[in-house]
C-alpha cells in the first residue's frame, strides 16, 4: 500500500509538472506578450522597458526556472492587465463558480446514482428506459443547447427566473440545472452498468440462493462493489468543480473562474491563465489522489497489494 | 441449402435485424454525409448572401415564405445554406480530428506494447496527464494564444481522443504479442511495422473502430462549444457550433438561428452515439 502511495504521489507531482511545463511553452512560445499588451506601434524603449519588467528579455530557460521558482515560493504572477496577483483574480472568481458547480455536483449524485441503481435493479422496465434515454440525453445534448434552450423557455417565454448574469441564488437555478442534468445523466448510466455487472456476478446469486432477502443482497453485496466504478466517475466530476462551467458560465454570462479563464486567454493574460491552469490540474489531481485512496477503503483486496484483474 | 445455412448459422447471426433507432440513425447519418459531400450544391444561395429586405424572416409555418425555408438573420442570410455549409464544416473537423486520434493512439499504443520499459512509461505517462485534464482547458489554452486555423483546429481536435486509443491499442498488442500468430509471423522472419500493421492491426480494428465512433460524437460537442465560445472555427467559415453561438444573440427575436443548427448538432451526436453503442454490442461486448 505505502509503495502504491508513493507511485501515486510522484504520478501526481509528475502531472503537475507537465500542466506547468505545458502551459508554459504554449503561452510563451506563442507570441509576444509585450506587442499584445502594449500595441505594435508602442516606443520601442517602452517595449523593452515592459519586456525587462517582466523578465520577457531573459532566454526561455531562464523564464521558466524563474518561472518554476516563483511557484515553489507561492508567487504565481501578477496580472498583466491590472497588474494584480493572478491567484487573487482567480480566487476572487472561485465562489461564483463553486456557487454553480457544487450544487450541480450534488444534483448529478442525488439524481443519478438513484436513478442508475434503479434502473438496474428493474432492467428493461419503463423506468430503465427512462433513466436510459435521459442518460443519452445527458451525454448528447451539449450544455451550451440545453442551457439555451432552458432560457427560452424559463427567461424568455415564461419569465420566471433571470437569465444569469447577477451573482444571486435565482440567477443560479439555470445554470445549476443544466450543469446537473447532463451529469446526472452520464452518472446514471455509469452507475446502471457497474451495478449490472454486479448483479451478475456469482457472489449476489450464492447470496440469493442462501435465502438472504433480497434487499439485503443488494444492500450488502450489490451496492457496495457497485460503489468502486462509480466512485471514480464522481471523482472525476469533483475534479471538474473549477473549470466545468467554462461554457456555462459563458452562456448565463456569470462572473466565474470560467469566464475569468475565456477572457484572460483572449487577451493574453499569461499569469492568469497559467494560474487557473495549475489550479484546475491540483484540483484533478487531489480529486485522482483520493479516488484512489477511497478503492482502498471501498475494496479491501486493494488494502494488501493490487492484482491486476482482480473481480 | 438455404434453410440449412439458417439454421447452421449461429443465433446472433441468423437474422440481423436492426432495431428501428439504429436505423433511423443510420439514415440521419447518411442524409448528413450527403449534406456533408453535396453543400455548395444544395445550398439555395452563398452564406455572404445579404438579403437585406428579408432580415430575421421566421421559417416556413412560422409566417415565412419558401423563399428562405428556415428563415434568415439579422443580416438577412438564409439560415439553411449556413446550416448546410455549417454541417460539412463540423463533420470535415469531426472525421479529420477522430482520424488524427485513432492514428496517433494506435502508434503510441504499439510503441508502447513493441518497447515496453521506458517508452511505455512515457506513453503511460501522457496518457495519465491527457486523462487527468480537463480538455477544454488545454484547448483554450492552445488556440487562444497560437491564434487560429482550419488545419490547426483541426490538429487541435485531434489530440482529444488519443488517450482512449493508445490505452486500447497498447492492451490489445500486449496480448496479441502473447498468442501464437504474432509470435509464428515474427519467427518467419517478418520485420515489427509488418507484424502490427499487416497481422495485430486487422485483428483489433474492430475493437478500435468502435472507440472511434465513441469519440466522434466527443468531437463534434468539443468543437461546437469551442466555436460557440467564438474559440475555434472564425468568421466568414461556420460551422454548428458557430451558428449557436451566433443565435444566441437573437434568441428573444430571432430563436430558429439557434433552433436549426442545435437539433442537427443533438441529432448527430445522438446518432451516432447509437451506432456506436449498437456496433460494441454487436462486434465486442468486452469493451465499455
Amino acid at each position: 500500500m505505502l509503495r502504491f502511495l508513493a507511485l501515486r504521489l510522484a504520478r501526481a507531482g509528475v502531472t503537475i509538472v507537465l500542466v506547468v511545463t505545458f502551459a508554459f511553452v504554449v503561452l510563451r512560445l506563442s507570441g509576444d506578450p509585450a506587442l499584445t499588451i502594449m500595441s505594435p506601434d508602442a516606443p520601442p524603449a517602452a517595449l523593452a522597458a515592459f519586456r525587462h519588467e517582466w523578465g520577457l528579455d531573459q532566454p526561455v530557460w531562464v523564464q521558466y526556472l524563474r518561472y518554476f521558482g516563483a511557484i515553489l515560493h507561492g508567487e504565481l504572477g501578477q496580472s498583466m492587465r491590472d497588474g494584480r496577483p493572478a491567484m487573487a483574480l482567480v480566487i476572487e472568481r472561485l465562489p461564483a463558480t463553486l456557487m454553480l458547480t457544487v450544487p450541480a455536483l450534488l444534483l448529478k449524485i442525488g439524481l443519478g446514482v438513484p436513478a442508475g441503481i434503479h434502473a438496474a435493479l428493474h432492467r428493461n422496465s419503463m423506468t430503465d428506459r427512462v433513466v436510459m434515454a435521459g442518460a443519452v440525453a445527458g451525454f448528447t445534448v451539449p450544455s451550451f443547447v440545453l442551457g439555451l434552450l432552458l432560457v427560452l423557455v424559463f427567461a424568455v417565454h415564461l419569465g420566471w427566473l433571470p437569465s444569469g448574469g447577477d451573482d444571486s441564488w435565482r440567477g443560479a437555478i439555470l445554470p445549476v440545472v443544466t450543469l446537473g442534468l447532463g451529469g446526472a445523466g452520464i452518472l446514471a448510466r455509469f452507475t446502471r452498468s457497474a451495478m449490472l455487472e454486479v448483479l451478475g456476478q456469482p457472489y449476489i446469486r450464492t447470496a440469493s440462493a442462501k435465502g438472504v432477502p433480497w434487499r439485503l443482497v443488494v444492500r450488502g453485496h450489490a451496492l457496495p462493489n457497485a460503489a468502486i466504478p462509480t466512485v471514480t466517475v464522481v471523482g472525476f466530476m469533483v475534479g471538474t468543480l473549477i473549470a466545468g462551467a467554462v461554457v456555462v458560465e459563458s452562456v448565463f454570462s456569470w462572473p466565474g473562474v470560467g469566464r475569468l479563464l475565456v477572457v484572460a486567454v483572449s487577451n493574453r493574460d499569461l499569469a492568469v491563465v497559467q494560474c487557473v491552469l495549475l489550479l484546475v490540474a491540483s484540483t484533478m489531481v487531489a480529486a485522482n489522489l483520493t479516488v484512489d485512496l477511497l478503492y482502498g477503503l471501498l475494496d479491501p483486496r486493494l488494502r494488501g497489494q493490487a492484482t491486476a484483474g482482480a473481480h | 441449402m438455404s434453410d440449412i445455412a439458417l439454421a447452421a448459422a449461429p443465433p446472433g447471426r441468423a437474422a440481423v435485424r436492426l432495431p428501428a433507432g439504429v436505423v433511423a440513425a443510420l439514415a440521419w447519418m447518411v442524409l448528413i454525409l450527403a449534406v456533408a459531400l453535396l453543400a455548395d450544391m444544395l445550398r439555395p444561395y452563398s452564406i455572404t448572401a445579404l438579403d437585406l429586405r428579408a432580415r430575421l424572416t421566421p421559417p416556413v409555418g412560422f409566417g415565412g415564405t419558401l423563399a428562405h425555408p428556415l428563415g434568415t438573420d439579422e443580416l438577412g442570410r438564409d439560415v439553411l445554406s449556413r446550416l448546410l455549409v455549417s454541417i460539412r464544416m463540423s463533420v470535415l473537423i469531426a472525421f479529420g480530428a477522430t482520424v488524427i486520434a485513432a492514428v496517433l493512439g494506435t502508434t503510441l499504443g504499439f510503441l508502447a506494447a513493441h518497447f515496453r520499459g521506458w517508452v511505455e512509461q512515457v506513453v503511460l505517462m501522457l496518457i495519465d496527464f491527457q486523462a487527468s485534464m480537463p480538455f477544454l482547458i488545454l484547448a483554450l489554452s492552445v488556440l487562444a494564444f497560437f491564434g487560429n486555423s482550419l488545419p490547426l483546429f483541426i490538429g487541435l481536435m485531434g489530440l482529444h481522443g488519443w488517450d482512449r486509443h493508445a490505452r486500447i491499442a497498447r492492451g490489445l498488442a500486449i496480448a496479441a504479442n502473447a498468442q501464437g500468430y504474432a509470435a509464428a509471423v515474427r519467427q518467419l522472419g517478418a520485420r515489427p511495422l509488418r507484424v502490427y500493421l499487416g497481422h495485430v492491426l486487422p485483428n483489433i480494428a474492430a475493437t478500435l473502430i468502435v472507440s472511434a465512433t465513441l469519440s466522434f460524437p466527443e468531437v463534434v460537442l468539443l468543437e461546437s462549444g469551442l466555436s460557440f465560445l467564438g474559440l475555434g472555427v472564425q468568421p466568414p467559415m461556420t460551422s454548428l457550433g458557430t451558428m449557436v453561438g451566433y443565435g444566441r444573440e437573437y434568441l428573444t427575436r430571432a430563436a430558429w438561428i439557434l433552433l436549426a443548427p442545435s437539433t442537427v448538432i443533438v441529432l448527430t451526436t445522438l446518432s451516432v452515439s447509437l451506432l456506436g453503442d449498437w456496433l460494441r454490442d454487436r462486434l465486442d461486448p468486452t469493451l465499455s
